[in-house]
């Protein structure tokens, strides 16, 4: 009651989405672009985090000084006429739309929640449905600050200290604190999608759809449970910003709180099968089209908050990999068959194919090709033996995960999937580090 | 037009102490109907975020000027500067304060006093000032963002809780003498909010976020209350603190 003035005795806890690692840190919240570097610069090594939902560990760092970002979320600058914006770099993807969509701009890209800040979406250099269009996020940034620990300041763009540029994003929050960001919107002049959706059979189908499609935004739902003809079934969507005028409300804020941890033994083989029988046929017809609210489209999880809740305690794995155009077929149907027969995969697979936009990233993760990406509960060594098998399949036909939703990467893997690691470690802020990066480069063990 | 509705599309905003997290919360959702600002703080480069964010969101002008709220002899000069800048002042929101040691301040008196001075002796020089110069407009708004810290003394908190005790009963009083003129004088009271100011404490279940008080703030200007507990179940956890009597009171551990 009232407020105390006691110090806190106990260090404070900051989970990723997938809830694993649990990794104790001390978190130092910061309200503004001169709170960095801080007063009293930390012992320890120092993290830029924002909302936490990256899946693994790249947003940890055990026994160190998480710096969260998420208070410094002003908007500084924006011309309606080119949809050009300045803000901070605490600021979520929800922030801007609610400013934006009313004036008649869009992200350029969005990710599947739109629960992250900018700063986050440029340090994982995110990509979403349209990725075959318009590239990864990075793309779309004009220019950023970043600020070093030792309080050097640079501003970085594609002709301004181009190595920083392209070194922060995909740097993984690892080159130092992005104070502001400019960033390009899209005009839109309605909040509604014009969306299809197709009911495929087998990852052949689903070749065939992303061949023909034209859409801006394509994805695929995906379901890894069933085996037979069931194999590989899915429903292919698509969608385009309606040119239609209509409403550019704000969006209603969630109601839903994922009120606590299911226990575990609530997700097995016969619920996740009834859960992907049950999608699939939601969509009655092979085909379903309309315009759609772009809430449901690009965000169906964010209308439940806290949904990683449903993996109970342990938390969950993601994979997510792409592969190259060469193997693609071939690879995806190995990784496919491997999940199915492990049972483990649960409802929330997509797969896509990224198009051959070169990202600006130095350590970007896209590249073209059919990608894929769903999540495990953690089962311990089943879970984790299976995601190892699955990085193999990946490496062995020349693909790459994703470092924003892996926690499990061997170094070797890593370093074959990314093997420009050791040109971006000179960029690495010597006050820096992370739990992924002390993981990849050998400094971590993987703990089972 | 009539004082009600003025107050209730609020134009022109004096805020002071602009930079806490509170205010801009509140100070965000005034820009989006266009409202026009004074900023008052003590830092210019952090007045100059407010200022690009709230005219970024919509504010139809934003002027910044750097104080310390400490020199209640500055306060006359500066209140006369923002009507003129403003031409006029709808609402004044005084939002600065500090938290404080509560450690320190019961060992040490002159740690006492600055908490004092700067949460009830600088808003008593601001209000005396505002309620006068409203009082002859015969109308506008004056909220103050106080805390539910003032409703009864506890160990854990007393100075600060004083200061805020001492600000609420200031307020009753303008309240009682220039409502009548129709003036509305607003004080509000949140409980824990996540803020720079508590950034050290552990959080729990009952931290609002910043937006959540702003939002209740403009809801109760608008809506021309004279107390507002936010988020408003403190209403019901503070009528319980204070119906606890005395002799029990004083020996739980708050």
């Amino acid at each position: 009651m009232g407020k105390s003035g006691t110090p806190i005795e106990e260090v404070p806890t900051f989970e990723s989405w997938g809830r694993y690692p649990k990794l104790q840190a001390e978190v130092v919240p910061l309200h503004w672009a001169s709170d960095f570097p801080l007063s009293q610069p930390p012992v320890t090594k120092q993290l830029p985090v924002g909302l936490g939902r990256s899946y693994g560990d790249v947003c940890l760092l055990e026994n160190g000084t998480l710096l969260q970002t998420s208070g410094m979320d002003r908007l500084l600058c924006f011309d309606p006429a080119t949809g050009l914006l300045r803000c901070e770099a605490g600021i979520s993807l929800q922030q801007i739309l609610d400013f934006a969509v009313p004036r008649g701009y869009f992200l350029p890209v969005t990710p599947g929640t739109k629960f992250v800040t900018v700063g986050g979406a440029i340090a994982n250099d995110i990509h979403g449905k349209n990725h075959h269009v318009a590239g990864t996020f990075g793309r779309h940034v004009q220019r950023f600050e970043l600020v070093r620990s030792d309080g050097t300041r640079f501003v970085c763009s594609p002709i301004e200290n181009p190595a920083w540029f392209a070194a922060t994003i995909g740097g993984m929050g690892l080159t130092g604190l992005i104070t502001w960001v400019e960033l390009h919107l899209r005009p839109i002049v309605s909040r509604k999608i014009d969306y299809r959706g197709e009911k495929f059979h087998g990852i052949d189908e689903f070749f065939a759809l992303s061949q023909s499609a034209s859409s801006e935004y394509t994805v695929a739902w995906i379901d890894c449970v069933s085996t037979g003809s069931n194999f590989a079934r899915g429903i292919f969507m698509q969608g385009d910003h309606s040119e239609t005028p209509g409403p550019l409300t704000k969006s209603k804020e969630p109601k839903l709180t994922f009120p606590f941890n299911l226990p575990e033994f609530a997700l097995n083989r016969l619920s996740m099968a009834a859960f992907n029988s049950l999608y699939f046929h939601k969509q009655l017809g092979k085909q379903k089209v309309g315009p759609v609210d772009y809430e449901p489209f690009f965000y169906p999880l964010d209308a439940v908050l806290r949904w990683n809740r449903i993996y109970g305690r342990h938390g969950l794995l993601q994979f997510q990999n792409v592969l190259p155009h060469e193997s693609g077929r071939e690879g995806m149907i190995e990784i496919l068959k491997a999940i199915t027969k492990s049972g483990l995969a649960s409802f929330l697979a997509v797969i896509k194919f990224f198009g051959d936009v070169p990202s600006v990233g130095m350590m970007s993760f896209p590249k073209p090709g059919p990608m894929l990406a769903l999540d495990f509960p953690i089962r311990r060594e089943v879970s984790f033996d299976l995601v190892d098998r699955l990085a193999r399949i990946t490496l062995e036909h020349g693909g790459r995960m994703y470092s924003a939703k892996d926690a499990r990467m061997t170094p070797e893997q890593y370093q074959a999937f990314y093997p420009q690691w050791q040109e971006f470690s000179r960029y690495v802020d010597p006050g820096f580090d992370s739990a992924f990066w002390q993981r990849v480069t050998g400094r971590r063990p993987l703990v089972d | 037009m009539t004082d009600r509705q003025e107050s209730g599309n609020p134009k022109r905003i004096l805020a002071l102490g602009a930079t806490s997290a509170i205010a801009q919360a509140a100070l965000r959702l005034l820009a989006e109907k266009r409202a026009v600002f004074f900023l008052v703080g003590r830092n210019a480069q952090k007045l100059a975020a407010v200022r690009d964010d709230l005219l970024t969101r919509g504010a139809g002008a934003a002027t910044v000027f750097v104080a310390d709220l400490d020199d209640t002899r500055a306060h006359p000069a500066m209140l006369a500067h923002a009507v003129s800048v403003l031409g006029g002042i709808d609402v004044a929101l005084l939002a600065h304060g500090v938290l404080g040691e509560q450690a320190v301040a019961q060992m040490d008196y002159a740690t006492a006093e600055a908490i004092l001075r700067t949460n009830f002796l600088s808003a008593v020089s601001l209000v005396t000032w505002l309620a006068n110069y409203f009082e002859a407009e015969g109308r506008g708004t004056i909220a103050v963002v106080s805390s539910v810290a003032g409703d009864r003394g506890r160990k854990t908190n007393y100075v600060y809780g004083a200061s805020k005790g001492g600000l609420n009963i200031f307020l009753d009083g303008v309240r009682n003498r220039i409502d009548r003129a129709g003036v509305q004088v607003l004080t509000i009271k949140p409980g824990f909010v996540a803020t720079p100011m508590t950034a050290h404490l552990k959080k729990n279940a009952l931290f609002a976020e910043p937006g959540r008080v702003g939002k209740d703030i403009v809801r109760a200007i608008e809506k021309r209350k004279d107390v507002v507990y936010s988020p408003p179940f403190w209403g019901l956890i503070m009528l319980v603190v204070r119906s606890i009597p005395r002799r029990i009171f004083k020996r739980m551990n708050m």
